[in-house]
């Protein structure tokens, strides 16, 4: 059997444990494909100083880079030293929207996130990307604790 | 003794006080005379009447280019509305491309821009010389000042420079240097050259005196009068800290809180309209009735029309050039597109922000009719309001026959939105400096320094001088602009018909339904 998980990272110490879990899964599963996505937190509705705009092509560059080669980049290749067949993904958006396009996108059985790591005020009134995450997807949704 | 001498000590603090009071006036009086006499022929030539009229050139300069481009371009600002708001809310845009500057933002910049004082002081200044009748006219050249936009925006996107490291810089100066380059006309050079230093006026007139100037009015009419330059130190040290100091949290909060106080303006005008909602009929009465008679204001139907045209110029600034510099920046593959967004500005500007002004300014009754004639009742060469208030705070009066409280809140978005004009205006005025001088650190330093010294001279000298030199400098560019845009339209003309017929054929994809 053949399968697809997406792996969605914050950045933060609890990804390990979603890429753990995962790793768990597509080991039992046997021919498994991994997908480690890390979304950048962006919105178009925001607003911007003339300069800010002038450097967005320049940062947004940055991001990607930086994203990849810190958090994607060393999930994916302790997966494949593992022996997994992994790849990873960056894309600028919004994490609950973007973690679910992703899975639907690539077609995707599964996507693992943890338990969220934000917090504050914001987190309270909004929801954190994990719950935004578990009431929209259209992908069975794992969160790891 | 002891009580003597605290007398003795207040005595003498007061005596100082008043030569310091003096002394401040003094120098106020000194750098607005200097200021008026330095800038007098410049502002004569640029608002000087056609032989034998008394209809500035300049204005029939802008209305004649924005009338052109509507019928060029077949009222793009009418057939393209719907599809502008689309692309606004990104329905068009490619989700590969998120991270970019979107249409949205790039919009938002560009109309931190422009909406500001022109919509709140401006308005007051037509509707208090040109009556109510000015308005009407506003609403026109706000119209017609779409297709302008549109065209300018256009070619900014199309001709700007994107270097290696990934950033962009465009505007006028580079589809001047450029386009003309590809269609083999000369001059797009010294064009280019010319739009940079009125540019660079412009930067320093309506983008940051008259900003200064009126904040100054309005800070002053709640605490109480004090001398300008206090002001303009002030603004001048916030300005440095933001664009010489990098401080972004500075110009992140304004960028926020300016729209939010967009919002808060309409919302509130709405309200004091609907609350007075039986005076509406007649309000719109009087914007019709004047825009054809005068009502008895200065110069009669053409007073009305010249300063409607003028100040909707002022405030949305179609056809000046300066929003193309602020809409390059966005990342598209169809420079159309920008131009199609850029055509919103004049219409949440001038259409919907200042007609909110001018209604409300009608409808409080500051404007002192004459019960005998109908007419209104002049005061030199505008017309008489009650108190006496004029520009600034004109609206302030007219707002606070709504809400008493408004004031306050005017205040506050008034100063929000001269720092966040004058951001944005630097940012032009430093486009131009660097097409001129090159970039460098050094280079950028003595322009962002000049640009604060001149935020103190704007507070210091009185309205006058300021808005005189502010509108001709502004005018200045474009005259520059507008002539390169007649050379360039078939271009935009070109993009726009390959553009719609993609649009109609479907190969343009629509991403979001």
């Amino acid at each position: 059997m053949s399968a697809k998980i997406v792996i969605g990272l914050d950045g933060s110490g609890s990804g390990e444990r979603a890429v753990a879990f995962a790793k768990k899964q597509a080991k039992q599963i046997g021919t498994c494909e991994l997908i480690v996505v890390y979304v950048i937190e962006w919105s178009p509705y925001s607003f911007q100083t003339p300069e800010e705009n002038e450097q967005r092509h320049k940062r947004r560059e940055e991001e990607t880079t930086a994203a990849s080669s810190r958090i994607v980049q060393p999930a994916v290749d302790a997966l494949k030293a593992d022996g997994l067949s992994a790849r990873g993904v960056v894309r600028h958006g919004h994490v609950a929207d973007l973690l679910n396009a992703v899975a639907e996108e690539e077609g995707a059985d599964q996507i693992v996130v943890a338990r969220s790591s934000e917090g504050g005020f914001a987190s309270r009134v909004f929801g954190t990307s994990t719950a935004n995450l578990v009431m929209t997807a259209t992908v069975p949704v794992t969160v790891v604790g | 003794m002891k009580k003597l001498t605290i007398t003795a000590l207040a005595l003498s603090a007061a005596g100082s006080s008043t030569a310091f009071a003096q002394e401040a006036r003094s120098i106020d009086q000194a750098v607005n005379e200097t200021f008026a006499t330095l800038t007098g022929p410049f502002v004569s030539f640029i608002f000087s009447p056609f032989p034998g009229t008394d209809f500035p050139w300049i204005v029939m300069w802008l209305v004649i280019a924005a009338s052109l481009f509507t019928v060029y371009f077949g009222f793009i600002q009418i057939r393209g509305f719907r599809h502008s708001i689309q692309l606004v809310k990104g329905d068009y845009s490619d989700p590969n491309d998120a991270g970019e500057v979107s249409h949205f933002q790039a919009l938002a910049t560009a109309l931190s821009g422009t909406v500001g004082l022109g919509n709140i002081a401006g308005v007051a200044v037509a509707v208090g010389i040109g009556g109510p009748g000015a308005t009407f006219w506003m609403i026109m050249a706000g119209l017609l000042g779409m297709a302008s936009k549109f065209t300018e925006c256009t070619l900014g996107v199309k001709y700007r420079n994107e270097y290696e490291d990934g950033t962009v810089s465009g505007g006028p100066m580079y589809y001047m240097s450029k386009g003309f380059a590809e269609r083999g006309l000369p001059g797009g050079k010294i064009l280019a050259v010319m739009f940079a230093i009125f540019c660079i006026l412009g930067a320093f007139g309506g983008g940051n005196m008259f900003q200064a100037n009126q904040a100054h009015a309005q800070i002053s009419s709640v605490v109480g009068a004090y001398p300008g330059w206090i002001t303009g130190i002030i603004f001048a040290l916030i300005v440095y800290a933001v664009i010489v100091g990098g401080i972004k949290s500075i110009a992140n909060v304004t960028e926020k809180v300016v729209p939010f106080m967009g919002v808060m303006y309409v919302v509130t005008a709405l309200v004091i309209l609907l609350l007075n909602y039986d005076k509406i009929g007649w309000a719109f009465g009087q914007i019709f009735a004047g825009a054809f008679t005068g009502l008895g204001v200065a110069g009669g139907f053409v007073g009305a029309l010249i300063q409607g045209f003028k100040r909707a110029a002022f405030s949305n600034e179609a056809g000046v050039g300066s929003a193309a510099i602020a809409h390059s920046a966005v990342r598209t593959k169809e420079p159309i597109t920008e131009g199609l967004v850029s055509l919103l500005e004049p219409f949440i500007d001038t259409v919907v922000i200042c007609t909110m002004t001018a209604l409300v300014i009608t409808i409080s009754g500051l404007l002192i009719v004459d019960p005998a004639t109908g007419n209104f009742v002049l005061d030199g060469g505008s017309i008489a309001t009650v108190g006496g208030v004029s520009g600034v705070s004109l609206t302030s009066a007219a707002f606070a026959t709504g809400f008493s409280w408004f004031p306050y809140i005017l205040a506050i978005a008034v100063v929000l939105f001269a720092f966040s004009t004058m951001i944005t205006w630097s940012y032009y005025g430093l486009k131009a400096w660097t097409y001129l001088f090159g970039e460098g650190k050094t280079k950028e330093l003595v322009f962002k320094i000049i640009f604060c010294v001149f935020v103190v001279i704007g507070a210091s000298a009185s309205l006058g001088p300021v808005i005189d030199f502010s509108d001709a400098a502004i005018f200045a560019m474009a005259v520059v602009n507008i002539t390169a845009l007649y050379f360039l339209m078939p271009i935009v003309k070109r993009e726009m018909n390959s553009y719609m017929d993609r649009l109609k054929s479907g190969e343009i994809k629509r991403f979001k339904h």
